[in-house]
């Protein structure tokens, strides 16, 4: 009999990385499971050394990750196990094509070849990159790179997936694609927690939206809860993300 | 302040990146002080008048012209033309397919034909330069042997950076409008490759065939070849005369040269704006079709060999830039073949070839497979541990070097079984140095970036080469039964040592 799985995806506390100074100092996050989180914030406030950090690409100088309920620092294989990590750079291969970089990807994680094989179909499709499929990377566009990648981070079936700010360069078309892809993870009980510039996204997509400065989470909650937060209860989100990071940076 | 727009203007920018850019060659994008860098290069500018002093026969100092001193002087020009042709197609395939700054000025008002014009010329005084720095140890050797005849060999090899220049410029433009932008990358790079191999491998191939010997001058020497030479009079050898300090076959050379350029430059540079934008669309075209295959059941490890193994099989120009090294296998093979079962004893001058050419062999493949990882972060965010990436990525490097050099081993265990082993545990040995260094000291880049692996790390390169060097000397003395091995195996293992304490693997 298998044990319920913890209603946490990823718990972070205290966390601390300094480079040449404090690049995230004393961060806390909990998101549930099913739930899509944004996290928001200036250039340079640390989210994407927050995300590396839990993607196991980083290795935090003090503080905890545990990620559905392992310890991401004690255990970080299997942690890494249920964890995808998308970046605004798209890793892939120029010659490898789709298909092949999938099935790489699958072999890295150790699924099941047939069950691999069946994923990779669903996703190529679901991505519009089927016409695509068995041609190299090399000539794609950013977009379809993306996607790629994308579909690379899907085909292992990751409960988290973490990504830093996946829709730059993206157009129209494909960021709807990868939007409703992630929406899906996310109803099928997967967590998203999601970086990015594009305050609409968040505003439209995000269960909760996190605010970051100076490396350290200065506000969080629903985009009503962040509006109350700011005192302007009728602004946008980017009025009320402007006067928290402002706020904070007077304080 | 030149206006801008203008030629000058062009030129004064270019040489600001040139000058820039070989500072950071220089210093491995390290900021160090002048000085040192001035007391470095001066160190190795001795040391390099030191060799040029043991290895220039007497001959050359003596005033001689005869047809024997012509033909060598004739024979190293050539050598070292092939190898400057080699280096300029390299460069002006780079001034096409290089971008980093080209969109930039193609999208101003400036016109492409000055800013190509600049370019070409460019090219040419950097090798120009290049030549005149590599040949100055032995023509200053020359100038205090033989008197101030010999400065105007510094003319000469100016002159032949200038020629091969022009004469790359017009190949690639010929390769532009025959094969296609798709196409001329790679066909380039092989011929430059070929083209700086090619004089080296027919010498010692003829060397091989007539001797028995691999030395390349044994040809240039010979009596037969001597004799057919045409006479000292003739115009063939005025390169020569010209190197020799006759100031009619200098100013020929030279003025050759000129109007080679001047001819390259009036013809290509107006179209050398198309080819770019060619280039630009070659880029971005649609990539090639792969056959449909069934996805295999896969561990981790297999996944990560498989990979490595297809990028380098798919890559063409990066396949030819790991593998060019094995050209130099050509004439040992070719020895190999001519004493089977013939001259045994001659076969142990192949085991040092067969170890020097793994360990070199395997420290490219060895930084493709550990450093250039283009989806580094794909990789580090598998459940997989740590050392298990490496051991499979360390196995893809071995595998590729068991795969190479089997078909030779085989052939000489048919010959010499004995040494055929003494060279397959010295290529084990010179294999996993080079990998171990590269680990060591490894540091994360583009696979593109696998043609100035060098410059990231110095200490690397020379490790890796003075180890590959000290196996195949252990092999080499091991293959002729002598107690030395020992010493040149311990000399081995204590580089291997140095290389440790010093690499940023010990921090």
């Amino acid at each position: 009999m298998s044990l319920p799985e913890p209603a946490t995806a990823l718990e972070i506390a205290g966390l601390h990385k300094s480079f040449d100074r404090p690049a995230v100092n004393g961060f806390d996050l909990a998101v549930r499971a099913g739930e899509f989180y944004a996290l928001l914030g200036p250039n340079g406030a640390g989210k994407t050394t927050i995300l590396r950090m839990v993607a196991g690409l980083l290795r935090p100088d003090a503080g905890a990750i545990r990620i559905f309920g392992v310890d991401a620092l004690a255990d970080p294989v299997a942690a890494k196990q249920v964890v995808a990590w998308v970046s605004d750079e798209p890793m892939i291969y120029d010659k490898l094509t789709p298909f092949e970089y999938l099935e790489f990807v699958a072999g890295l994680w150790g699924v099941n070849s047939a069950v691999a094989e069946t994923r990779a179909r669903d996703l190529v499709d679901w991505l519009g990159l089927a016409g695509h499929a068995h041609e190299r990377c090399e000539g794609f566009s950013k977009g379809m790179r993306q996607k790629v990648a994308l579909a690379g981070a899907l085909v292992h079936d990751p409960k988290l997936i973490v990504l830093d700010e996946p829709l730059t360069g993206l157009d129209a078309g494909s960021a709807r694609q990868v939007k409703e892809v992630l929406r899906a993870r996310v109803r099928a009980g997967g967590a998203v927690v999601m970086t990015t510039h594009i305050l609409e996204v968040a505003e439209r997509m995000a269960d909760r939206i996190g605010v970051i400065a100076a490396g350290r989470l200065i506000a969080q909650g629903t985009l009503e809860e962040l509006r109350e937060r700011a005192g302007r209860g009728r602004a946008s989100l980017e009025d009320a993300f402007l006067a928290l990071v402002a706020d904070e940076a007077a304080a | 302040m030149n206006a801008p727009g203008t030629v000058a203007w062009l030129a004064r920018h270019e040489f600001r990146l040139a000058w820039r850019d070989w500072r950071s060659m220089i210093t491995a994008g390290r900021r160090r002080h002048g000085r040192t860098i001035a007391a470095i290069l001066v160190v190795f500018a001795v040391f390099m008048h030191g060799v040029a002093f043991l290895m220039l026969p007497r001959q050359f100092g003596s005033g001689s012209t005869d047809k024997a001193t012509l033909l060598i002087v004739t024979g190293c020009m050539v050598l070292s033309f092939s190898l400057l042709l080699s280096q300029s197609l390299e460069s002006v395939t780079r001034a096409f397919y290089a971008r980093f700054d080209l969109d930039l000025i193609l999208s101003s008002p400036v016109l492409a034909r000055r800013v190509f014009i600049v370019r070409i010329a460019i090219v040419a005084l950097s090798l120009a330069a290049m030549a005149a720095m590599l040949a100055a140890p032995f023509i200053d050797v020359l100038l205090l042997r033989d008197g101030w005849r010999w400065l105007g060999a510094y003319a000469v090899v100016a002159a032949m950076g200038v020629a091969a220049a022009a004469c790359a410029v017009a190949v690639t433009a010929a390769l532009f409008r025959t094969i296609g932008p798709r196409l001329t990358r790679f066909v380039a790079q092989i011929v430059a490759a070929v083209i700086g191999a090619a004089f080296v491998i027919v010498l010692q191939a003829a060397a091989i065939m007539s001797y028995g010997t691999m030395s390349r001058l044994a040809v240039l020497q010979s009596d037969a070849v001597v004799a057919q030479a045409p006479e000292a009079d003739s115009l063939v050898w005025w390169p020569a005369r010209a190197v020799l300090g006759d100031p009619a076959a200098m100013g020929l050379v030279l003025a050759v040269s000129l109007v080679l350029l001047a001819l390259a430059i009036v013809a290509f540079a107006p179209r050398f704006g198309e080819h770019v934008v060619a280039a630009a669309g070659a880029s971005q075209a649609a990539g090639r079709r792969q056959r449909a295959t069934a996805m295999r059941p896969a561990s981790p490890a297999w996944a990560l060999r498989h990979k490595e193994w297809t990028l380098l099989l798919r890559d063409p120009w990066l396949a030819s830039q790991t593998l060019m090294q094995l050209l130099y296998l050509l004439p040992p093979a070719l020895m190999l073949w001519r004493s089977f079962a013939q001259d045994i004893g001659s076969l142990v001058l192949l085991v040092p070839m067969l170890v020097m050419a793994a360990g070199q062999l395997a420290g490219g493949l060895a930084w493709l497979a550990i450093s250039g990882e283009d989806a580094p972060d794909l990789v580090a965010t598998a459940p997989v541990a740590a050392g298990l990436l490496l051991r499979a990525k360390i196995e893809a490097v071995m595998g590729a070097i068991a795969v190479v050099f089997a078909p030779f081993l085989i052939a000489l265990a048919l010959a010499a079984p004995v040494t055929a082993i003494v060279a397959a545990l010295g290529i084990v040995a010179a294999a996993a140095t080079a990998t171990t260094i590269q680990l060591w000291f490894r540091a994360q880049a583009k696979r593109s970036h696998f043609r100035r692996r060098q410059t990231s790390s110095r200490l690397a390169t020379f490790a890796e080469a003075f180890s590959s060097i000290a196996w195949a000397g252990t092999a080499a003395l091991a293959a002729a039964g002598t107690w030395l091995a020992v010493l040149a195996g311990v000399i081995a293992l204590a580089i291997l040592a140095g290389t440790r304490l010093i690499s940023p693997a010990r921090d």
